[in-house]
């Protein structure tokens, strides 16, 4: 059976009250969303909702049920991309339900078809949830996108000499972002000289470690010499008790010292002036 | 096959490497590498690979064999001019090119050379 048509009396009943469902319903979502949306705009939105329903349930035609959908899908976006939770959400549907049962006390005869109204609301429901969580998935991803760019920057320290400050934790996918950042800006500024500060990185175990590595190797391979700085105390620790091989690279306590490094292997020397 | 071809400049051989690497052409050129250090007594060899966007394992193995090749005559190579992408790849796989130097670009490979000859 579909779950939206087969409710004509219903309908009738709901559009010759519409103006007292639409009004209570409003109210419970207002209530809903303690206020953070006023009550023109909830009853516009609801109000096209409510037309679009009360279509669907006496034809049940693809077009219309596609509409509603339509319309719900928008309305939880925006609710999702406004901060509001799952449950806020999904009052905006659901209130229907309780609007229209208060008024049903005197109208016993329509309750066998509030039933399958209550599935049809149930399904809306449902999907205005799944609607929120996508659109709620999408906005973390950006903003992971976004932290990704935002925390590789490469500097130039010196003439030939560049440094990239991490700061957070290592991934893979951070670090590959990383490498390919280092070994560009290398190639385009024709740098022999890089500096991987690892002062803001909270823990370095294997994989980080290993990640760390392989930026260096590949620098190698570029022709550029690179070294470690920031390692602190614990990390020091934890890469010494893990057995951590760093081989022949250049490991100090901070950026100054690998700068200084940096600078004699370049054959240059900073005095006072 | 398409040949790579080896130029004498001084003391240094410079090839520079145009082509989409296949394996045949890389045996060739290590092989013409080999005759061609016999036969002048050059004493650094520079590889070009600025346009080589794509390498494999054995291509990767292949370069450090060439520069353990040239050791054997008393000549050092540098590879120069490694994409990013490319160098990516051979630590992806493991490969660091061991006993073969490297530098960002030509001029910088042949300083390296005249410096330590």
């Amino acid at each position: 059976m579909d779950i939206y048509g087969g409710q004509a009396r219903m309908a009738a009943y709901m559009r010759e009250h519409r103006d007292k469902v639409t009004d209570r319903w409003s109210e419970l979502v207002v209530a809903g969303v303690r206020g953070r949306i006023s009550p023109e705009e909830v009853s516009r939105e609801l109000e096209d909702l409510y037309s679009l329903l009360l279509r669907v349930m006496v034809e049940a035609d693809e077009h219309a049920t596609g509409e509603l959908r339509a319309a719900l899908d928008e309305l939880s976006r925006t609710r999702a991309r406004n901060g509001f939770t799952p449950s806020e959400t999904a009052i905006s549907v659901f209130a229907l339900k309780d609007a229209v049962y208060e008024l049903l006390a005197d109208a016993a005869e329509l309750v066998p078809e509030y039933l399958t109204f209550s599935r049809t609301i149930d399904d809306l429901g449902l999907r205005t949830f799944e609607t929120y969580s996508v659109a709620r998935e999408r906005i973390i991803a950006d903003q992971s996108a976004a932290m990704l760019e935002l925390s590789t920057p490469v500097v130039r320290l010196w003439d030939g000499i560049i440094a990239v400050p991490l700061v957070g934790t290592l991934d893979s996918a951070r670090t590959q972002l990383i490498m390919e950042k280092l070994l560009e800006t290398l190639v385009a500024t024709g740098a022999e000289h890089a500096v991987i500060d690892i002062t803001g990185v909270p823990t370095v175990d294997t994989e980080v470690a290993q990640h760390l590595l392989k930026t260096v190797s590949a620098a190698r391979l570029l022709g550029a010499r690179c070294a470690i700085s920031g390692i602190r105390p614990q990390v020091a620790q934890t890469i010494v008790s893990l057995g951590i091989e760093f081989g022949d690279i250049a490991t100090k306590a901070t950026l100054a010292d690998a700068l200084a490094l940096a600078l004699r292997e370049s054959g240059l020397k900073v005095g006072p002036a | 096959m398409e040949r790579v071809p080896i130029v004498k400049i001084g003391q240094t051989l410079f090839v520079s490497i145009q082509i989409d690497l296949e394996d045949d052409s890389v045996v060739r050129l290590q092989e013409d590498l080999a005759d061609e250090l016999t036969a002048t007594g050059a004493r650094g060899v520079i590889i070009d690979i600025t346009a080589v966007e794509i390498v494999d394992s054995f291509i990767g193995r292949m370069l450090t064999m060439i520069g353990s090749i040239s050791r054997l005559f008393d000549a050092e190579t540098v590879i120069v001019g490694m994409r990013p992408a490319v160098a990516i790849t051979l630590t992806e796989l493991g490969l660091s090119l061991r006993g073969v130097r490297t530098a960002l670009n030509a001029e910088k490979g042949l300083r390296l050379l005249n410096g330590t000859a």
